[in-house]
């Protein structure tokens, strides 16, 4: 159940943050370096970042879920037990998966 | 279009409902949600393992195929799952049919228009306007 709820509220976040964001990066990159500096600026603020973070927790949990969505179409995974323990997994990995991500990407890496 | 003979619980329903592409409508989110698993996990990967994030670097990487052709198939697909996606949410909550045709309406719009900003910024990357 909030697992599904989640799998919506993500994927709103994706269609309007998500796509926005990968469209004015992508205008950004095409429109010279003070474009790309306002972009890159808004981007590291703490702000951004924090919008950004979220944005790759959504996509992570968006995927995982719809995964389980994939696998109950085809009528699996219906079993009480099973299910919660796959709705469970998915936060579980979009967090890790999160956290894999931006401890690489500031931990001084980039 | 099915009447209905088919084997399968989809092929039974494909053609079907009010608006006869319920099915299709169900089937399409599900095909570009495995595209989006794959250009997702592309677009991810692509920016952990490029040098830099730096302007340059993103100019390179998109004038070559290898990054100019996923990133162009991630935005088409990107945009049309989110639209199909977005309809599923309206459709559940703006019953009154002016509302619904309204509210569909404008996300049409907005996928469509976004779509075509990336898309012409991706080419203007891509086909080298731009130093």
């Amino acid at each position: 159940m909030a697992v599904s709820i989640i799998h919506r509220a993500t994927g709103t976040a994706l269609s309007f943050a998500g796509l926005g964001i990968l469209t004015w990066w992508l205008f950004a990159i095409s429109s010279g370096t003070d474009a790309y500096a306002d972009f890159t600026k808004a981007a590291t603020h703490p702000i951004g970042l924090i919008v950004l973070i979220g944005l790759t927790w959504s996509f992570f949990q968006h995927l995982l879920s719809g995964i389980r969505h994939l696998v109950m179409d085809t009528g699996a995974a219906f079993e009480l037990g099973i299910n919660k323990t796959f709705a469970i997994l998915t936060i579980v990995g979009s967090v890790l998966l999160t956290a894999a991500l931006w401890f690489y990407l500031l931990g001084g890496a980039k | 279009m099915s009447l209905g003979g088919s084997s399968t619980p989809l092929g039974k329903v494909r053609g079907l409902g009010s608006a006869h592409h319920g099915g299709e409508h169900w089937l399409t989110e599900r095909v570009t949600s495995i595209a989006l698993l794959l250009l997702g996990t592309w677009l991810i990967a692509s920016l952990l393992l490029l040098p830099k994030l730096d302007q340059r670097t993103m100019i390179e990487w998109l004038r070559s195929p290898s990054g100019a052709i996923p990133m162009a198939l991630l935005v088409i697909v990107g945009f049309k799952h989110a639209l199909d996606g977005m309809k599923v949410f309206v459709d559940d909550y703006v019953h009154e049919p002016g509302n619904n045709f309204v509210v569909n309406t404008v996300l049409l719009f907005l996928a469509v228009g976004g779509g075509a900003l990336a898309l012409f910024a991706l080419a203007r990357i891509a086909f080298g306007a731009i130093a």
